[in-house]
């Protein structure tokens, strides 16, 4: 047993961690860390300038861009990125459609959508949710039917993550209205700019435009456009969910805002001297870190077995642990944030004019209380915390 | 990075997982152990060391087998997942631990040989009515005395006192009560007239004593470590006994977790197994969280165990305590809710591990001094 990184690792993480604070812009990463609005292009400089050096894509098949890097290699880079407050490179693109066409896709769609994938030249956005089908994704009604060579969609999305920005939507459709729900569904491919779609924003609690609603009305997309094989798609769908599972737990996110918390907490005056004087604080950025100290060697315990393909195919709650801890953490840290701000939570500055006009009270502060409701969605999405500890009572227990 | 057990460690595993499942696997056996005239097993205490089990910690050269806080930590897992009432913590983690980080040449070629084959019990007599969870606060005296010293004073909670054939005193030989300066560590023989004993029986079935030194004189060779400077031996020797007894809580929440789940499995109300009920799957998949974070923080206390920087240390070891103790009364509390009245009883099993458990929260500082520890640091760095 031994905890420590290997010379080449650290080497590898020395490498990442001057990579992300040097080559990303500073105003991305500042943006990032305070929680701001990023703009369509802020993500998609970033991106390519992580997509340049190898590693928007790292995980790939090494004849679309994969890099053939370790688990542990794979692991420090995605803490470097997180801790160096980058934006990660699109997940619909590098962790979800990706993965899904290099494994099941043909080679003309290999061809055709993996390289601009890879460099965001195309940006995805997931059809996956949708109003009557959130936890029992399954359920999901929005139907595409055959016809003379196309498939023709007519539906609903929801909870569309940024496709406002998105030229293609890979979505779960159902093909098949007898089958058993699992055995009807199919993953298609859809040019945003057919005729018949219609992206309404969804602006949620913190006041930003992040998701959407799609409607779907006689679309028409080529049978081409089908991935893999009519009515496998809960299968694909599955391997997506299940492709990238150290990453859920975002510590370096989580480690990046307790560090920010701490600096914050030290400006912060009370009486006659600061926050960060006052015991019982420091008391509780402790349990936190605490927290997030075992949920990281929980994490490299995981990396570890992946490492050494240890990963046996039976049942592991290692990812729903993850997701669970790791929204947990998420979520304390943004209570933390907002509670350092103190009464300047209050002030509501509209998100898109933070930049322009100056807020009320000091500018950090404008952020701590928005970013605290957004990070609500964390146990929600990706399968929602409650849904875990069903998978772990389930699927490991045997309950 | 790397946490599988090595060869040897695995074959250590397995011994010692079979040595307690064939002592303790039917819970009955523990209440046997526990009626012996020390209030635990001299006829296990022999085979521990049959095995190797008492010297392992100890250095080749002193008549150990050189094993590190790894090694304990996996004998520690397996006796917690037993509820094994023998005193390895008192004698091999704690007194042991003194003599072997803290000893002389001369003291260890005289002690660590008679720890290893089983004749030598040892207890740390550190904690004072007055002190807490204070490690600095000392109130027993060591005069000196000729070539030796004379020792007043009384200790409250020592873990195995009523058995030991050897003690660890800690005393003071200079400064003020708290002061980190001036504690001393001396050998004291509890058989000697001016040493009064009272055993008593602990909450979670094992034993301790409350100690009084009228006047006991101690020679030359009984000092251990620094005369004057005993703290700093103190809080390692403690840091490897939290280390062990982190893992010794895994192992305890690890038997209670898996019973639990057979028990949802197998308990039918209203017509169905109760585990059918998903108020009780929650229950159960958080139980499972709460044991690998703590499962997380026991390796990671035995990692940092032997550290050299005292500073990084400590808080790593406080950080592993705080998780095991939030671990251990989560699990402990919801294994007995679980359970429902039958954990309520002595003669189930379930309510003596959640009572080990609990007790281990008390054993060198709760939570909440911990956190004060770590917080107090600045918090914690990073893992690797």
């Amino acid at each position: 047993m031994d905890l420590r990184f290997t010379a080449e690792e650290i080497a590898f993480r020395d490498e990442a961690r001057a990579f992300f604070r040097e080559r990303i812009p500073a105003e991305i990463r500042r943006k990032v860390s305070e929680g701001r609005h990023l703009s369509k292009d802020d993500m998609v400089a970033a991106h390519r300038i992580m997509h340049a050096r190898g590693w928007a894509v790292p995980h790939w098949p090494k004849e679309w861009g994969g890099q053939d890097l370790s688990a542990v290699q794979r692991y420090i880079l995605n803490e470097e990125m997180q801790r160096a407050a980058v934006p990660p490179p699109l997940p619909f693109n590098v962790a979800m459609v990706g993965p899904v066409i290099a494994t099941f896709g043909n080679e003309a769609q290999k061809r055709r959508f993996l390289p601009p994938t890879a460099n965001l030249d195309i940006w995805w956005c997931q059809g996956f949710s949708e109003p009557g089908a959130g936890s029992d994704l399954a359920g999901l009604r929005t139907r595409a039917e055959r016809q003379d060579g196309h498939y023709v969609i007519n539906g609903q999305k929801a909870w569309t993550t940024l496709g406002q920005h998105a030229d293609w939507m890979f979505a779960l459709v159902r093909t098949d209205r007898e089958a058993k729900k699992q055995e009807g569904i199919s993953f298609l491919l859809i040019d945003m700019r057919t005729p018949g779609i219609t992206v309404r924003p969804t602006i949620t609690i913190d006041g930003t435009h992040e998701v959407n609603e799609i409607f779907f009305d006689d679309v028409k997309v080529p049978a081409e456009n089908l991935v893999g094989v009519e009515n496998r798609g809960w299968d694909y769908a599955k391997f997506l969910l299940a492709n990238e599972r150290t990453g859920i737990a975002r510590v370096g996110l989580s480690k990046e805002r307790i560090d920010r918390a701490k600096a914050l907490a030290q400006a912060v005056q009370v009486g006659d001297g600061t926050l960060w004087d006052d015991p019982d604080f420091r008391k509780r950025v402790a349990a936190i870190e605490v927290q997030l100290k075992a949920l990281e060697i929980t994490q490299l315990r995981v990396v570890a077995a992946a490492a050494r393909q240890k990963a046996s195919g039976k049942p592991d709650p290692a990812s729903s642990i993850l997701k669970i801890k790791g929204s947990e953490l998420q979520q304390a840290t943004t209570e933390l944030l907002k509670d350092i701000a103190g009464p300047y939570a209050l002030p509501l500055t509209d998100p898109d004019e933070l930049s322009n006009a100056p807020p009320v009270g000091p500018e950090w502060a404008a952020t701590a209380a928005p970013v605290y409701f957004n990070t609500r969605k964390v146990s929600i999405y990706g399968g929602s915390n409650e849904i875990q500890r069903n998978i772990i009572a389930k699927a490991f227990l045997g309950l | 990075m790397d946490f599988d057990l090595s060869d040897e460690q695995r074959l250590l595993k397995d011994s010692v997982v079979r040595v307690v499942s064939d002592a303790y696997g039917a819970f009955e056996k523990r209440r046997e152990h526990q009626a012996g005239p020390r209030g635990w097993s001299e006829t296990l205490w022999t085979r521990y060391a049959e095995l190797g089990l008492l010297g392992l910690p100890f250095a080749e050269d002193d008549g150990g087998f050189g094993g590190s806080a790894i090694e304990t930590m996996i004998v520690m897992e397996a006796f917690g997942h037993g509820l094994v009432v023998e005193p390895y913590l008192a004698t091999v983690v704690l007194g042991g631990g003194f003599v072997r980080l803290g000893g002389s040449a001369a003291q260890r070629a005289r002690l660590i040989p008679r720890i290893a084959d089983g004749s030598l019990r040892m207890a740390f007599a550190h904690v004072e009515p007055q002190a807490r969870y204070h490690l600095a606060d000392v109130a027993t005296t060591a005069r000196p005395d000729g070539d030796g010293h004379v020792i007043h004073g009384a200790k409250g909670v020592v873990l195995h006192g009523d058995s030991a054939d050897l003690l660890v005193v800690s005393a003071r030989t200079a400064g003020g009560r708290r002061d980190r300066e001036g504690i001393s560590l001396f050998l004291v023989d509890p058989a000697a007239t001016e040493v009064t004993r009272r055993g008593y029986a602990t909450q979670d079935g094992l034993r301790a004593a409350e100690i009084r030194f009228d006047g006991v004189r101690v020679g030359a060779d009984a000092c251990i470590g620094r005369l004057d400077g005993g703290l700093a031996l103190i809080e390692r020797v403690v840091d490897t006994a939290l280390a062990a007894v982190a893992a010794e809580a895994v192992g305890a929440m690890e038997a209670l977790q898996l019973t639990t789940v057979e028990y949802l499995k197998t308990r039918k109300q209203f017509g169905v197994p109760i585990g059918s009920f998903q108020a009780l799957q929650h229950r159960a998949a958080d139980m499972l969280v709460a044991l690998e974070q703590a499962r997380s923080m026991a390796i990671y206390a035995a990692m940092m165990a032997d550290t050299t920087d005292a500073a990084e240390r400590r808080t790593a070891v406080a950080a592993a305590k705080v998780q095991i103790n939030e671990s251990a009364r989560m699990i402990g509390q919801a294994a007995v809710q679980l359970h429902g009245g039958i954990a309520m009883t002595q003669e189930y099993k379930v309510g003596h591990y959640f009572k080990r458990l609990t007790m281990i929260e008390n054993f060198f500082g709760d939570t909440d001094t911990h956190l004060r520890a770590i917080a107090a640091a600045g918090g914690l760095g990073d893992a690797a």
